[in-house]
Order: C-alpha cells, then sequence, then structure tokens
C-alpha cells in the first residue's frame, strides 16, 4: 500500500495559516486595545491609559487589514 | 428510473441534513457560548450562510469517494448503504453530544459497502491512511497550536486594556469569524450531497457523464444543509462550546479565526483538513492559550476515541446496509425501514435528556460551570 504523505504542502498549510491566523489575531487585538484605551480614557478620568489622539486611527487601520484578509478569504471561498 | 436511485437521492439529502445539524457546532458553538449571538440567531445566520455557500462554489466534487475506493465499482447499493452507515453513525455521536467528521462517516460508509459489494481490493488503503489517518492526527494539533498562540497573543496585547470594551470588541468580531466558518462549510460539504446524487444519476444513465449537478439537485442539497444546521446539534454545540472550557471571546475569536485559516489553507493546498477536526483542535487551543484557563482534556480522550471509530463503525453499519440493498428492491426497503427505526430510537433516547437553544449553555451538573462571559 502506497502511502505517501505530502509533509512539503503539510507544512505549507502549516505556517501559511499560522501567519495568516495570527496576523489577524494581532492586528483586531492592537486594534481592540486602541479603542479600549481610547473609551476607558473619556469615560473613566481617573483610569490611568495612554490617551492617544492616534488611537482611533490606528484602530481603523487594524481593523482594515483585518478586513482585507477577510475579503481574500471570501475571495477563496467563492472563486 | 430504478428504485433505488430514489432511494439513493432521499438517503443523500438525509445524510446532507445530519450533515448541517452535527455541524453547527463547529461554527457556532464558541459564538453561542461566549453569548456573541443568540442561539437561534447563530444557528439561523449559519443556515443561511450554508445555504449561500452550497450556491457559491462552481468546483463540483467529480469524485464522492476521493480515491478511498474503486470508482468503477461504485454502485446506487453501495452508495445508499455507505449513506445509511454515514447517517447511523452522524445520529449516535449526536446523541453522545460528540463532534466527529461527517466525511469521515461518509468514507467509512462508502468503504464498508464497496468491501462487500467488490472485494477489499477495490478499497485503496493506502489512500485511507494518506487521506484520513493521518490529517485526522495532525488537523486538531495543527488548528490547536495556531488558537493556543492566537489566544496566547490576543490577552498579551489587550493585557492593559479596558476589559469590557476589548470584551465587547472581540464580540463583534466573533460575529464576522463565526460566519466565516460557516461559509467555508456550506461551499465544502453541501457539494458533497451534490457529488452523491449526481453520480448516483450520472450511474442510473438519467444524466449525462461528466455533467455537473442540475439545478434542482443544487437547491435540494442547500435546502437540506441549511435546514439541518438551522435545527442545530445543539449536544455538540454544548460539548464544543461549554464543556471543553470556559470560552470568553478573545479565545472565541482567535478559536475561529484559526479554524478558517486552517480549513480554507488546507483546501487551497491540496491537503483538505475536517472542519470538524479542525474547529476541535482550535478550541482546545483557545482552552489552553489563556492562563487559568481550565480545560477538560479527559474530553480530548473522547473525541479522539469518537473519531478512531468513526470509519470503521460507518464501514460495519454500510457494508451491512450495501450487503442487504444489493439483493434487489426488498432488501432495499427492508435497509430503509431498518434506517427509518434506527433513527427513531436515537431520537427517543434524545427525549430523556433533550437539549435545546434554551439549556444548550447549561452545563450538567458535575461539570465546570461556565458562565456567560460579557466581559474579559
Amino acid at each position: 500500500m502506497g502511502v505517501t504523505i505530502d509533509w512539503g504542502a503539510l507544512g505549507m498549510v502549516f505556517f501559511v495559516s499560522f501567519g495568516s491566523a495570527i496576523g489577524v489575531i494581532v492586528l483586531f487585538a492592537l486594534g481592540v486595545s486602541a479603542l479600549a484605551g481610547l473609551n476607558s480614557a473619556q469615560s473613566q478620568a481617573a483610569h490611568k491609559v495612554t490617551e492617544s489622539p492616534w488611537a482611533r486611527p490606528v484602530a481603523m487601520l487594524c481593523f482594515l487589514g483585518c478586513a482585507l484578509v477577510v475579503a481574500y478569504g471570501l475571495y477563496l471561498i467563492i472563486k | 428510473m430504478d428504485v433505488i436511485v430514489l432511494f439513493v437521492i432521499i438517503t443523500a439529502l438525509v445524510f446532507d441534513f445530519t450533515n448541517g445539524f452535527h455541524d453547527t457546532a463547529n461554527a457556532m458553538a464558541t459564538s453561542i457560548a461566549t453569548g456573541a449571538l443568540k442561539p437561534k440567531v447563530a444557528v439561523a445566520l449559519s443556515g443561511v450562510l450554508n445555504l449561500v455557500g452550497a450556491f457559491l462554489s462552481v468546483a463540483v466534487a467529480k469524485t464522492i469517494s476521493s480515491g478511498l475506493v474503486e470508482d468503477t465499482k461504485i454502485t446506487p447499493a453501495v452508495i445508499f448503504g455507505g449513506l445509511i452507515g454515514a447517517i447511523v453513525w452522524n445520529l449516535l455521536t449526536w446523541l453522545l453530544g460528540l463532534p466527529s467528521s461527517s466525511s469521515h462517516a461518509l468514507f467509512g460508509g462508502l468503504i464498508g459497502a464497496t468491501w462487500v459489494a467488490a472485494g477489499a481490493d477495490a478499497v485503496h488503503f493506502g489512500t485511507v491512511v494518506s487521506k484520513i489517518l493521518i490529517p485526522a492526527v495532525l488537523a486538531p494539533i495543527v488548528a490547536g497550536v495556531v488558537a493556543l498562540v492566537g489566544t496566547y497573543l490576543a490577552y498579551r496585547i489587550t493585557s492593559r486594556a479596558h476589559r469590557a470594551t476589548v470584551g465587547a470588541g472581540f464580540k463583534t468580531g466573533q460575529v464576522v469569524s463565526a460566519s466565516m466558518v460557516s461559509l467555508a462549510h456550506g461551499t465544502n460539504d453541501a457539494q458533497k450531497t451534490m457529488g452523491v446524487i449526481t453520480l448516483t444519476l450520472v450511474t442510473a444513465g438519467a444524466l449525462a457523464p461528466g455533467s455537473g449537478p442540475p439545478f434542482w439537485v443544487i437547491l435540494a442539497a442547500g435546502l437540506a444543509i441549511a435546514a439541518g444546521t438551522y435545527v442545530g446539534g445543539w449536544r455538540i454545540i454544548r460539548t464544543l462550546g461549554n464543556r471543553i472550557t470556559e470560552i470568553e471571546t478573545p479565545q472565541g475569536f482567535a478559536a475561529e479565526t484559526s479554524s478558517t485559516a486552517v480549513i480554507l489553507v488546507s483546501s487551497q493546498l491540496g491537503f483538505p483538513l475536517s472542519t470538524t477536526q479542525v474547529c476541535s483542535g482550535a478550541i482546545f487551543g483557545a482552552g489552553a492559550g489563556r492562563r487559568l484557563a481550565q480545560v477538560r482534556w479527559s474530553l480530548a480522550g473522547q473525541m479522539v476515541i469518537a473519531w478512531v471509530l468513526t470509519l470503521p463503525a460507518a464501514a460495519i453499519v454500510g457494508a451491512l446496509a450495501g450487503w442487504v440493498a444489493e439483493t434487489g428492491t426488498v432488501g432495499t426497503v427492508v435497509v430503509a425501514a431498518a434506517g427509518l427505526a434506527i433513527a427513531g430510537a436515537i431520537y427517543a433516547l434524545s427525549r430523556g435528556e433533550p437539549v435545546d437553544a434554551h439549556n444548550v449553555n447549561e452545563v450538567p451538573v458535575g461539570a465546570p460551570k461556565a458562565a456567560a462571559v460579557t466581559s474579559v
């Protein structure tokens, strides 16, 4: 019985899915924490969080990055 | 048209239905557990996306056996037996609340039915090892490692941010990530049933060889899997969402994102991995990735046993069903009646301890309680 395991393909599966999933999770986490810092700074003045005018644009940029990956995922599903 | 062809079409749609409710958990379990989606909303969304998925992909499964058995030896009786084996196993694992691969059940059924119909030579055991056994071992590990690292990083990055806002942010993200898993599932699994029905129509001479599925086949398969998804396999949803570990929204997001990535990448690179095993592995990984999270590894043992048994168990039922069905119309009717009786008995047993949209997040006595988490 010819058991053939394509270790190359498997390695690719691991690294590509690792890269894309971790990329999205990290971007999303950065975006969320940028927003969360902003929110808590506004809502609870006593809370010591770095308030930066960049927080919202940075968050939007992060979410845009996630959206692009999702769009590519959709393209892969639909094509 | 032979009676057997009609039986195969109906049975294929029934299998598609069980495939739907067996796999609702893959996409929606963590979203339901974290409260990102209300149970009924989650299954409705997943059902719609499965229906959409059925129409999206044009890559029709030309071969239903994926080279596991000699395609020329497949007869309608073999397909019928295989489907019965797969349905019985899907129902039994649902009763036990265990996620197991619907594809493996179908392949197992087909292997068993082919074996008795055409002998062991018609089964390609090397392909069984390389296409089913090895991926079954690797799928949960790959998805688990990705989800583990993802969860760890998500908590690390957001550790100093306002907790409630972070929780709410990931909750929103989960709606998208769960939808992606559902859509990817719909494009893959509805195709399987379309392939089965189309192949049967071709062998019966109702369609020219090499034909794509007719519109009514696509519609019927899409509706069957969507209906199954909407009914929801609440027992399996409870296992994946609440019994493995207490899931918070960043974990749910990490698990679903990892699952989507692994499913899409593996099918793109020609190394398709079982959706069920990927999603289960990702949830264990997400559980292990959060510090202080309690993961019930004993449940992993039970799942692995179910995964190991899926193929041989479905094969035995498939072999028996195919063998009786081969004898002619009477045999086919007998098998169908037996299948209905078993399904009825399993349903009756499930009423003893029903799990539905209302109590899906309540964990049985003795198991660690998972809170409906709104904050991180």
